[in-house]
């Protein structure tokens, strides 16, 4: 294992290499110290949880192309960023997605399907965040951020902060985010009031097509000094070093000493959803560079080198990848589709006389075809 | 228990009062701490529940809105001061995307009780920006509730049931009639005062019904006082509601007096007024003796305040499209 050591400016905490060597801990510009003591146990968990989100993902994909459902927005290529920092969130921790986050999703103990009927067209995503500690899907970009923020004030408020077991609240956007006002003003909101939240970006290089370059001249997790809180790079693409970046900024906010910005440095490896074609705004050199430093292939030398896993496990976690992503593909087919006459329905919580009358004459209207041949 | 207030300082009392009921309301905006609010709304409202319940935030509405969203999603009930209507514009999008959808998407299992407070209309000579009327975008919206108080006594309970409704609702607040005084009772309980989403007929008449809210209710009234001299009746209706609208009485009344003018300070394209209309027309139109007219702002900008007496109806434009409803 290499000693490590502090990462120079702009560098990735790193703790797993891309040829799967541990770095032991990485100590950043303001002396915490990360590392990653696992377990054999643990890193064979690590391990199975990114098989098996990869296997998913890809099995979404299938569904989107064989028409089954309507969009897909894959996380391939992401995989550590959301495992890492999923697998760091405690169980009082307050998760925000984007639509991208169905690694950390099922690192919460999630049913993989919850989000599905979103994407099949079933529903729109209904969910409740508080029961899950996880909040619905959101599609307008950064706009969660805020909500994230908010959030975290009430923590505050309720006086959840400022202990080991304190609550925090973490926070997930892309790189294009970073560009939106909501997520400016989240930055701004969350130093001012000190908020126990982990703004955590995935910088996948894209915004569907833009390049970083389009969405900043410097690095973003520098961004965070400008709002007078910590910003850290990380390599999104080490698991462990993920988990552990994550893990202090959490603790951070637990304890009450504020936000913290964590840049996870990874990349799309596929399209941004499957409505989309990369190789019309990135060359294919780019991508095989970063096919060297896939999350999964690293951590998988690292079990092989340190004898931690055998043939006979990396066997059974893609046959348990395999069994779940063919249970997640059974229950996609068999999810009905909505009656029309949920079109009314939870408009409002008090309900409305207006709602009330379309939904009365569209019954009728409806109820008018009874009998005729359509 | 009747008490002569301001409608603002009803406004106030009506806060006071939800702070006192419920620990999860708390109060957000610019400058609503120390100052008070920019109209002094929240005066006295920080110093008596502390900077966690009336929290002054950074100069950010969609900040505000989107913030609330979270603490609402945590349990709290936030009330949002939007300082003024021309600038509610940067929370637009959380408001439309967010607060209306997030109990419809979640199939019910989110709500977000929040109030969006608006000082809106113009009449005070203030510069752009400062004097609009925002209500149809609102309106439109499914999802959100819109409420317009014209009244001390509907000012101090609508706020309270507004803020004690689980629905989100835009609450729209006549800044030129915040120091006009009126009676208000203090003792009713929220349950038994005249309901959040209800019409209500403010004088009866028998010739023409006037349909108007928030700050043309006065407009709309002096109106009918200045009618009566030359002999014609109108009856008022404030509307109180423009999302969900209150039907009923107004559809009573037109069948009555078989003519309509709808009285508000917004442009007419596509607009409150424009609903009302059209609906009166297909449920009341066999009653009808001529079209709905409206008495709305011109369809430009908010003009300078020199010329925005001009801009705004008032008394004689309503009396004059009276006049007109009688010329079919």
């Amino acid at each position: 294992m290499a000693k490590g050591g502090s990462p120079p400016d702009g560098e990735l905490v790193q703790l797993l290499t891309p040829e799967g060597e541990r770095i032991e801990s990485v100590t950043g510009s303001d002396g915490t110290v990360y590392r990653a003591d696992f377990t054999d146990e643990e890193y064979r968990g690590l391990y199975r949880d990114l098989v098996i989100v990869r296997k998913l993902d890809a099995e979404a994909t299938a569904l989107q192309r064989q028409g089954e459902l309507g969009i897909w927005a894959s996380l391939l290529g992401q995989e550590a960023a959301q495992v890492g920092s999923g697998r760091a969130l405690r169980s009082q921790d307050m998760a925000f997605p984007t639509y991208r986050e169905h690694g950390v999703l099922y690192c919460r103990g999630i049913d993989p399907i919850m989000p599905l009927g979103l994407f099949r067209g079933v529903d729109q995503g209904g969910w409740d965040p508080n029961e899950f500690k996880f909040n619905m899907y959101t599609i307008v970009i950064g706009a969660q951020t805020l909500h994230a923020t908010g959030y975290a004030m009430g923590v505050t408020m309720d006086g959840k902060t400022g202990t080991d077991d304190g609550e925090a609240v973490i926070a997930y956007f892309g790189d294009g985010a970073t560009s939106q006002g909501d997520v400016n003003e989240a930055f701004i909101w969350a130093g001012v009031f000190n908020a126990p939240l982990v703004f955590f970006c995935q910088n996948n290089q894209y915004a569907i097509s833009e390049p970083l370059e389009r969405q900043t001249r410097i690095p973003l997790y520098r961004r965070a000094g400008g709002f007078g809180f910590p910003g850290i790079r990380v390599d999104g693409n080490d698991v462990l070093a993920s988990y552990a970046v994550t893990r202090a900024a959490l603790d951070h906010a637990r304890l009450g000493q504020g936000p913290t910005l964590i840049e996870a440095y990874t990349y799309r490896m596929g399209a941004h959803t499957t409505n989309d074609d990369p190789t019309r705004y990135r060359i294919a050199s780019e991508v095989e560079a970063w096919q060297a430093k896939d999350p999964i292939k690293r951590v998988r030398a690292f079990l092989e080198r340190e004898q931690v896993a055998d043939a006979a496990f990396f066997a059974e976690v893609d046959e348990q990848a395999k069994r779940e992503s063919l249970h997640l593909r059974e229950r996609v087919l068999e999810m009905p589709d909505p009656s029309p006459m949920t079109l009314f329905d939870n408009v409002y919580p008090n309900g409305s006389p207006l709602v009330d009358q379309e939904r009365e004459r569209f019954g009728q209207y409806l109820a008018s075809f009874e009998g005729s041949a359509h | 228990m009747a008490e002569k207030l301001t409608l603002g300082k009803a406004l106030t009392t009506g806060m006071r009062r939800a702070l006192e009921n419920d620990p999860k309301v708390i109060i957000m905006g610019e400058d609503v701490g120390k100052l008070g609010g920019v109209f002094r709304i929240t005066d006295g409202l920080q110093k008596d529940f502390g900077e966690d319940r009336v929290i002054d935030t950074p100069l950010a509405e969609s900040g505000i809105i989107g913030t609330a969203v979270g603490l609402a999603i945590r349990g709290y009930r936030p009330v949002c001061e939007i300082q003024f209507d021309g600038f509610v514009y940067p929370a637009y999008d959380q408001i439309v995307s967010q607060v209306a959808k997030m109990h419809f998407r979640s199939q019910g299992k989110v709500r977000l009780p929040i109030v969006i407070r608006i000082p809106f209309g113009g009449g005070i000579g203030a510069v752009e920006h400062h004097s609009e009327s925002p209500e149809a975008y609102f309106a439109h919206t499914a999802g959100l509730k819109v409420v317009a108080c014209s009244s001390p006594e509907d000012a101090y309970y609508m706020i309270q049931q507004a803020i004690a409704s689980d629905d989100p609702i835009v609450f729209l607040e006549p800044k030129r009639r915040y120091w006009e005084k009126g009676e208000v009772d203090l003792g009713l309980d929220l349950a038994s005062a005249y309901p959040l989403h209800a019409s209500r007929t403010v004088r009866t008449g028998t010739d023409v019904t006037v349909l108007a809210y928030g700050p043309m209710v006065r407009t709309a009234l002096d109106a009918a006082a200045a009618a009566e001299e030359d002999g014609r009746s109108l009856e008022v209706i404030d509307l109180r509601s423009l999302s969900p609208l209150d039907m009923g009485p107004v559809y009573d009344s037109v069948r009555r007096t078989g003519r309509c003018v709808v009285v508000h300070e917004a442009p007419s394209n596509v607009g409150v007024g424009a609903e009302l209309a059209a609906r009166i027309t297909e449920e009341c139109f066999y009653s009808l003796e001529s079209p709905v007219l409206r008495v709305t702002a011109p369809n430009t900008p908010y003009p300078a305040a020199r010329v925005e007496e001009e801009y705004l109806p008032d008394l004689d434009r309503v009396l004059d499209a009276v006049d007109r409803s009688f010329g079919w």
